[in-house]
């Protein structure tokens, strides 16, 4: 495979690309309190990216200023070159897929899905057909006179969307799109909205606070927290190499040791960590001196739990005792003491069906955890 | 292009540029289009101001002018003393006159009386009633509910007339008072402030319970289960739990009784008689009957400065729900 | 109702509330049937007070009075108050908001007496300077039931606006909708059944309307409750009991329509609900 056509996929590799949509230091001020704080985001056509953040921490917001209905208190936005800033959202290229659909009660499917581009004075041949191609598309054409409150929650999502995605908008906003529907739904849902993506190659920009979601979806994603970016990267960067303890406990678990760098290689770090005793061989270099505060996390599902007893707690392997077993069926998780109060957490694949119902291994056991250089991360923040 | 749509006003240039009138019909298009934010707010905003605000300073200008035998009747407040002199006129006198002629106290004092225990009584109808429709089974919550509300929809006039017939000397509670043995003369109720009270508390019960409906519709009444969880007596629940919850109800429902109760003219003129001296009815009379257009409109200033914290308060609360809303 | 106890105590005062809210009514049709002339005194059936009522020339004059005052009062109110309300609720903040709210909600409120005084000064204040009205009479009492019934009808409006959800709005404006079109094709159709109970609400305002009415009315022009009030301030009369109970049927007429087709309504679209979780 060439390096460019690896940019194809990836562009924002690529340093000589351009980004679509440029979000240039914006604020978003609410009176006093800072919704958005100085935000900078460049999103390449035909992504999909993912704004992720718990609820109040402003990606709500930004996705409002994307879409024009509310104005940057300072800082830009350009999409596709333009600055969209005094544009107001009736002229903006971009469409929004709204949480609660917005469907509009008193028009029937054909016309919700017809509203946008009947704005734009085109022939009433052409909108006819053009509503059938989208209703055909997320399979609807039989339900073209029904009112929305004549359908189920899943034909109002699909509803909502062929009519945002009608005006082929240059970029399409969607805010918590699965939030409301129920859960099988929503898998399924999810793979359909990929899939309508790249067929039509739309930039979509989604708000979410589930991070299943984000991580399924998105060909990037951007962690919000208190109205700033922790993190932007590929939903793999973003797990494997979290950039802070915050985007590491935000995306899925992670247990957190506090320690020094004590050996500073070039393809690796030792870090000593005193509470629990156990040091911490990692296969990844650093740019910091020894000696420096560090904390390394280390994901559940890295850690192998075993019954031999090791000799004792050394690199990259930990003694302890089970305290507590969540059986989930696929896996299980066990919460271990070690030294007189750190809980870690493990999970690990049931391989086998117990046998005479007797757990592999059981609470209040002693057990020994072990973990490979690869498998944790050290975060200086 | 071609389909012309109300508001697309832009597509419509061509076929403007033909004649005057189109050009004018493009122009009042577009200046309807681009200023119908000012419009829709210009419209209202007008009228108000001139058909509501206007008219309180007449009836203050006029409050601080004299009584003459002249149409109309009362002196000018702004004279032109020869050659654009301006010679300004005012009369304090008829507040004067409120102030010394202590008919008028009596009256102000009279009148919230009647208001502040009608008020009570109300609540202490229509509380019981509220909390009842709130907790009905659906369908009997809408019958009940349309129950309070049908009366609204008819002629208060002919309500208050209803109860003339029954408390008159010879009325239906008299006569079957009578019939079954329980008193050999007619009580005296009507035109009596028995009368009045039953007059108001029956015409503005209805008042009191949609408010207090209203709010308790909205409760969380599974913090009744947790205080009676926690211990509670029943009495006790209701003292320290629902009372406090529907306190804003209650403060609603009671202003929008005592507010216009203490201007009340209808019934104490008709149920009242002339023993339940109320104020509105000494304004109407001072208008009607003795054509002292100055001191009814002192009366009427002196009224809404009664009336005046009340208002503020209701609108305060009033404000205070859309928000949380 | 679960709790035994309380139950009894709110049965019982529930029925007792309603009872006084509707034998007075009743008794009001029940006398209308009297033969006696002496109200509340039985003298067996008869219906000649309706005829009574009918053949008198003033009661029809009244009638066609009080309904051109209510149903012009009614469209003005209903157009005056759904602008307010959308300008209170949907335009944010603008100069002068907190006087035109409070010029609003105050009238809701203001004692009766005062409204109809000041109004009746202003007329005469008018009359003076510009020679309009020249006379009093059915144009002022439109006037001044406009005024008052249209801060119901902006309450109605705004409790409306504040309820619908903004989302609606926006994804028009977002499908390329310039305001005005917005609120042509979303938020008016939206609003229509709020201005429907604003016209309806107001129309009853002004047909109940006696004080304000009085105050600003001129020679000969008597609506409904001046003529009724001008009778039974003299005593009880049996045509005004055969009266109030056509009005009372009438609205209890009026009323049970709407809910019975507010009541279809709501069958319909339960009925369609069901519909599209089958399918």
């Amino acid at each position: 495979m060439s390096p460019a056509a690896d940019y194809d996929d990836r562009p924002w590799l690529d340093p000589d690309a351009e980004p679509f949509i440029k979000v240039q230091s914006v604020s978003k001020h609410f009176g006093d309190f800072t919704a958005v704080d100085s935000v900078d985001l460049d999103i390449y056509k035909g992504e999909l990216f993912c704004l992720l953040g718990g609820s109040g921490c402003g990606k709500t917001t930004l996705l409002r200023m994307l879409a024009g209905f509310e104005t940057p208190s300072s800082g830009s936005i350009i999409i596709d070159g333009v600055n969209m800033n005094d544009v107001p959202p009736y002229e903006r290229p971009v469409n929004m897929m709204f949480q609660s659909y917005a469907l509009f009660p008193h028009m029937n499917v054909e016309s919700n899905v017809g509203y946008g581009l009947r704005r734009d004075g085109i022939a009433k041949a052409e909108i006819e057909q053009r509503v059938e191609e989208m209703l055909a598309m997320v399979e609807l054409s039989q339900f073209r006179k029904r009112k929305p409150h004549q359908l189920s929650g899943g034909q109002k999502q699909r509803v909502a969307l062929a009519r945002a995605l009608i005006k082929q908008p240059k970029m399409l906003l969607l805010d918590e799109p699965l939030a409301a529907l129920d859960k099988r739904l929503r898998v399924q849902t999810q793979y359909e909205l990929m899939n309508i993506q790249d067929r039509l190659g739309v930039t979509f920009v989604v708000v979410t606070h589930d991070q299943e979601e984000a991580m399924t979806l998105s060909t990037r994603i951007a962690v919000m927290d208190v109205g700033r970016l922790q993190q932007i990267g590929t939903p793999t960067e973003i797990y494997e190499f979290p950039g802070s303890r915050l985007v590491a406990n935000f995306i899925g678990n992670a247990n957190m040791f506090e320690g020094r760098v004590i050996e500073n290689g070039t393809d690796h770090v030792i870090v000593e960590c005193k509470d629990p005793t156990c040091n911490f061989y990692i296969d990844h270099g650093l740019s910091i001196p020894e000696g420096s505060k560090v904390w390394v996390s280390l994901r559940p599902e890295k850690i192998r739990i075993s019954k031999q007893a090791a000799a004792e707690s050394g690199t990259n392997c930990i003694k302890g005792m089970v305290n507590d077993i969540g059986y989930l069926g696929g896996t299980s998780t066990y919460r271990v003491l070690v030294g007189d109060k750190h809980i870690v957490e493990v999970t690990s694949p049931n391989l086998n069906r117990p046998k005479d119902g007797n757990p592999p291994i059981d609470w209040d056991e002693e057990v020994c955890l072990g973990w490979d250089a690869s498998s944790s991360v050290v975060l200086t923040k | 292009m071609g389909c012309f749509q109300f508001g697309g006003f832009d597509e419509m240039s061509e076929s403007a540029e033909r004649s005057l009138q189109g050009r004018l019909l493009h122009r009042l298009g577009y200046l309807l289009q681009r200023n119908w934010r000012s419009l829709v707010l210009f419209i209202p905003f007008f009228w108000l101001l001139l058909f509501f605000l206007a008219p309180f300073f007449i009836v203050l200008k006029i409050s601080l002018a004299e009584a003459v035998i002249a149409s109309p009747p009362f002196t000018p407040m702004i004279d032109w003393v020869d050659e654009g002199i301006m010679h300004i006129r005012v009369v304090i006198d008829n507040y004067a006159y409120l102030w010394e002629d202590d008919l008028y106290a009596k009256t102000y004092l009279n009148s919230l009386k009647i208001a502040s225990i009608s008020t009570i009584l109300c609540l202490l109808v229509g509380y019981p009633m509220a909390y009842a429709i709130v907790r009905a089974k659906h369908t009997t919550k809408h019958v009940l509910l349309m129950l309070v509300i049908l009366p609204f929809w008819t002629s208060f006039l002919l309500r208050v007339y209803a109860w003339m017939g029954l408390l008159a000397d010879q009325g239906t509670i008299n006569n079957l008072l009578i019939a079954i043995g329980v008193i050999d003369e007619p009580l005296r109720m009507l035109y009596t402030p028995f009368a009045v009270y039953v007059g108001i508390v029956y015409t503005y019960v209805p008042f009191m319970i949609l408010p207090l409906y209203a709010n308790m519709e909205k409760l969380d009444w599974t913090l009744l289960e947790a205080a009676a969880d926690l211990g509670a007596k029943p009495m006790t629940t209701f003292f320290t739990v629902t009372l406090p919850m529907t306190f804003p109800g209650i403060i609603a429902g009671s202003l929008l009784v005592f507010i216009p109760a203490t201007g009340e003219y209808v019934i104490p003129d008709l149920l009242g008689g002339g023993n339940v001296l109320m104020i509105g009815r000494i304004l109407y009379n001072e208008f009607n009957a003795n054509i002292d257009w100055p001191v009814a409109s002192a009366v009427a200033i002196a009224l809404l400065l009664l009336l005046v914290l009340p208002m503020m308060l209701y609108q305060h609360i009033q404000m205070k729900q859309n928000e949380a809303e | 109702m679960n709790n035994g106890k309380r139950s009894y105590f709110l049965i019982t005062t529930t029925c007792f509330g309603i009872a006084f809210l509707y034998i007075p009514m009743i008794l009001l049709v029940f006398y209308s049937f009297n033969k006696s002339r002496i109200v509340p005194v039985w003298g067996g059936f008869s219906t000649r007070w309706y005829g009574v009522l009918f053949e008198s020339e003033e009661v029809w004059e009244a009638v066609g009075l009080s309904l051109k005052v209510a149903t012009v009062n009614a469209t003005f109110a209903m157009l005056l108050g759904t602008l307010a309300g959308l300008a209170l609720v949907r335009f944010g903040r603008f100069r002068g908001r907190t006087l035109f709210s409070g010029m609003i909600s105050a009238p809701l409120v203001m004692p009766e007496v005062i409204t109809g005084l000041s109004l009746l000064l202003l007329f005469i204040t008018l009359k003076e300077f510009i020679g309009w009205p020249d006379q009093r009479g059915f144009t002022t009492i439109t006037i001044a039931h406009i005024t008052f019934s249209m801060a119901y009808v902006a309450v109605i409006i705004q409790s409306r606006l504040t309820g619908m959800a903004q989302d609606l709005e926006e994804a028009a404006q977002d499908l390329g909708a310039k305001p005005f079109r917005v609120l042509t094709d979303i938020t008016l159709p939206l609003l229509a059944p709020g201005m429907l109970a604003g016209w309806l609400l107001a129309f009853t305002l002004s047909l109940d309307d006696l004080i304000i009415a009085s105050f600003v009315t001129g020679p000969g022009a008597v609506t409904l409750p001046i003529l009724i009030y001008s009778r039974i301030r003299l005593g009880l009369r049996p045509d005004i009991n055969a009266l109030a109970t056509i009005i009372i049927l009438a609205v209890a007429i009026g009323v049970l329509l709407a809910a019975w087709i507010m009541f279809r309504q709501q069958k319909q679209r339960e009925l369609e609900l069901k519909m599209s979780e089958e399918v």
